[in-house]
């Protein structure tokens, strides 16, 4: 054992093992990992791989890059109208989704809700919203409401109340009670307390949030055409459809601007406002 | 200003542009109002059918049973493996992407596939997937995988490079080499937020995974799908209900797992 | 045996941290390093064990010269530098003998380090050391259950278990409270009489300084200024050093100007 120097006056006992779980702990991470391992495999072997296939899949890839690219920018002047589209759907859902949002928000938040039977109503709609993913939501309105914008706009608009209100409720949840109890006790009513006490809390939050999802729902509305309700793509799927791959790099190269674009609008105005 | 007049401080650099701004944003939503080209009629129409459509939902059929659990188990399947190898591929490329630790170069690299890979939607890529792999849940696998890139690298990237640099300047300072540094003085730090993004990820990945299948890639989507195709809306609503109870299972575990990393 | 050279660092911001200093720290002896803020103690102390890069000048450790290695060189040379960090710099997430032991970081392998299987001896010196510092029983903390002395101590059991051949202090009671900060100096000079090796101590608090110290340094604006002992430090010296300013902890209180 090594030398400590002169002058060590130590009597303590000296252990040379150390351990930084208990056993019992020890063997509880042990568990946990095993069954972890188990899950993977489980996994892995419910994917129906088809080694061919794999085999097969650079040739493919590589034929389908070849095809894709050059785009065919000629048909350019056919997507301005589905882009337009495609922004519209984004933008009028998002909107909606934000109007509706704030009711369903000061619900699902603990401090302004009116009772648990209400932050119950509000938690479930946030709930519900955000477990059908948009497209689903899109197949349903096309089947309500027909196919075409709007059902992309509303499908949009209800996926959204989800996420934006979680983020509204939290950043309700999130404000500062003193704030609040002083505009109160200057004897103002409940409305002027909202806009001078929570609002301007909220007010970066909310702008942030708006942005943020919009830029979402940007990449989210140049999907829904697969199912039929508008944008980009329903161009997209027909040109899947009619294999006419070089217009499907054209529509990829575009959708990858436009989101491009989207998301540095959105990342510049957030910074803007935090 | 005249004495007693008082105007809120404003955002913007000048008054005016705060005005500009806002009357653009109006103009651009009225333009995309009116885009929509709403027909009243066929919005009227649309209500009526509401009635319909709900009445053959109701009330949902589970006798498929099978078939929906068939897709569930794929769904489930699918999330799972694809959280796990995007984590393994994940955490190399978002230290890659992260300022503090890599040369430049790999920075830009590591930085451009996190974009690249954030930039399609999970359905575009599972098309790709598709025609490379075949149909089948190892597309839909391979898509989810590769969407993972650009959700939790990005973000434990952002945690990579906010770390106390003080601590790695004390392991450092023992004569530590590079590895050492790594395990005692970064990933303790990172380490919590790998296991809460892993299955906050889980949690994403399972709801995509009911949606990749109407395109091909495997799991409850092509039987969600294909019921919408043959207006078989009761078995469509009981597939729905039991997507949104197993997101709302998935979040719940989540949300429980998260808490007990502390 | 430390001896520092001219040593020049200046940050690409165009701040000249160190004008060529110079400096000899022998065998046994206790060095504290005083001066005002953004006099370059930090700096100084950094360019040592070359975690910031000096522009020019030579350290040499035991005849050594440190400027000049590079990677499993430096590291070795790092090895026999034990430092002791103001902010304690532990590693939060681990526990009091995970954060000793990454003192022999520099001596195991990888495989053992990610596995914790650190030799034996290394063990038992962590436990012996803890003791020393008054921390027989903390090893299975978490170290930011620890409070601020507390953490302090582990620090200093870590920079103990390189087995080093100086140490190297950077403002070690600057985050604590006066009365513990007393008992840490008071352990650092100790412990490092009982090693028989010489520290460079980098001190905010003049008063401690004169209390502990054989032998004082004081650095200004990148130059050393002064050099003597405690009993030199008059208060010409001390303007000498703080500018006309009063010396914190001295007992005067008194705004510091800029510059």
């Amino acid at each position: 054992m090594g030398e400590l120097g002169q002058g060590s006056r130590l009597m303590a006992e000296t252990f040379t093992t150390w351990r930084r779980f208990t056993p019992a702990q020890s063997a509880l991470r042990f568990a946990g990992r095993l069954a972890l391992v188990v899950a993977v495999a489980w996994s892995a072997a419910g994917m129906g791989i088809r080694w061919e296939f794999i085999a097969d899949s650079p040739a493919q890839v590589a034929d389908l890059f070849r095809r894709m690219f050059p785009p065919d920018w000629g048909f350019t002047g056919e997507l301005v109208s589905p882009l337009v589209q495609t922004i519209n759907i984004a933008t009028l859902g998002t909107v909606a989704a934000v109007l509706l949002s704030v009711p369903v928000a000061f619900l699902a938040a603990r401090n302004t809700t009116f009772n648990r039977g209400t932050y119950a109503l509000g938690r479930v709609m946030m709930s519900v919203s955000r477990s059908v993913d948009s497209l689903i939501w899109a197949l349903i309105f096309t089947i309500v409401v027909g196919p075409g914008s709007l059902a992309g706009a509303l499908a949009l608009a209800v996926r959204s109340i989800g996420f934006v209100s979680k983020l509204f409720a939290e950043g309700i949840e999130e404000i500062d009670r003193g704030q609040v109890e002083a505009v109160t006790a200057t004897g103002a009513g409940r409305l002027a307390v909202l806009v001078f006490g929570i609002v301007p809390q909220i007010r970066p939050v909310f702008a942030g949030v708006c942005i943020y999802r919009w830029d979402i729902n940007i990449r989210e509305s140049t999907v829904l055409g697969i199912v039929g309700a508008g944008g980009i793509g329903f161009v997209l799927n027909n040109a899947i459809l009619g294999l006419e791959w070089s217009r499907v790099g054209l529509i990829l190269v575009v959708i990858l601007g436009v989101v491009a674009v989207s998301e540095a609008l959105s990342a510049t105005v957030r910074k803007r406002v935090t | 200003m005249r004495a007693g007049a008082w105007r809120p401080p404003s955002p913007f650099p000048a008054p005016w542009v705060g005005t500009v701004l806002w009357l653009a944003l109006a103009a651009f939503l009225a333009w995309n109002v009116w885009s929509l080209q709403v027909d009243p009629a066929r919005v009227a129409r649309g209500l009526s059918r509401i009635g319909i459509v709900f009445g053959r939902a109701f009330p949902p059929e589970f006798g498929q049973w099978s078939l929906l659990v068939e897709g569930v188990v794929e769904s489930l399947q699918m999330a799972t493996l694809s959280t796990a190898l995007g984590v393994v591929l994940g955490i190399p490329i978002a230290v890659m992407a992260a300022r503090n630790i890599v040369p430049s170069p790999v920075y830009v690299t590591g930085r451009g596939i996190i974009t690249l890979a954030r930039t399609f939607h999970e359905i575009i890529v599972a098309i790709i997937f598709v025609k490379a792999v075949g149909f089948g849940p190892f597309a839909g696998m391979l898509t989810l995988t590769v969407n993972s890139l650009g959700f939790f690298s990005k973000l434990l990237a952002e945690q990579v490079e906010n770390i106390d640099r003080g601590q790695v300047e004390a392991v450092r300072a023992t004569g530590a080499g590079r590895g050492g540094v790594l395990l005692f003085a970064v990933v303790p730090q990172v380490l919590p937020r790998i296991i809460g993004l892993t299955v906050y990820q889980w949690d994403i990945h399972l709801r995509q995974s009911t949606i990749i299948g109407i395109v091909g890639a495997g799991g409850i989507g092509t039987t969600l799908y294909n019921s919408f195709a043959r207006y078989d809306f009761d078995f469509s609503l009981a597939i729905l209900l039991v997507i949104v109870a197993i997101v709302l299972l998935g979040e719940a575990v989540s949300a429980v797992a998260r808490k007990h990393i502390d | 045996m430390l001896e520092v050279a001219d040593l020049h660092k200046t940050y690409p911001a165009g701040d000249q941290a160190l004008r060529g200093v110079s400096l000899t720290v022998r065998g046994d002896e206790v060095v504290f390093v005083i001066g005002p803020s953004g006099a370059g103690k930090s700096t100084l102390i950094r360019c040592i064990n070359r975690l910031v890069e000096p522009d020019g000048g030579s350290v040499r450790l035991d005849g050594l010269e440190i400027t000049g290695l590079t990677g499993p060189e430096l590291r070795k040379a790092r090895r026999q530098m034990g430092m002791i960090f103001q902010e304690f710099n532990l590693v939060e997430r681990l526990t009091v003998m995970e954060n000793v032991l990454s003192g022999r970081l520099g001596y195991v392998g990888l495989w053992q380090a990610w596995r914790r299987r650190f030799p034996p001896e290394d063990i038992a010196m962590a436990f012996q050391t803890l003791a020393r510092v008054g921390l027989a029983g903390f090893e299975s903390k978490r170290a930011d259950a620890l409070s601020g002395g507390q953490r302090q101590r582990v620090g200093i059991a870590r920079a103990l278990v390189q087995r080093p051949k100086i140490l190297l202090v950077d403002e070690p009671t600057s985050s604590l409270d006066p009365r513990i900060s007393e008992a840490v100096m008071g352990l650092i000079t100790r412990l490092a009489a009982e090693e028989g090796i010489p520290a460079l101590i980098n001190i905010h608090d003049v008063g401690l300084a004169q209390t502990f110290a054989k032998r004082i340094l004081g650095l200004r604006q990148g130059r050393l200024v002064f050099e003597g002992t405690p009993g030199d430090l008059t208060g010409e010296a001390l303007d000498l050093i703080y500018g006309g300013v009063p010396a914190p902890g001295t007992g005067e209180e008194g705004p510091v100007p800029a510059g």
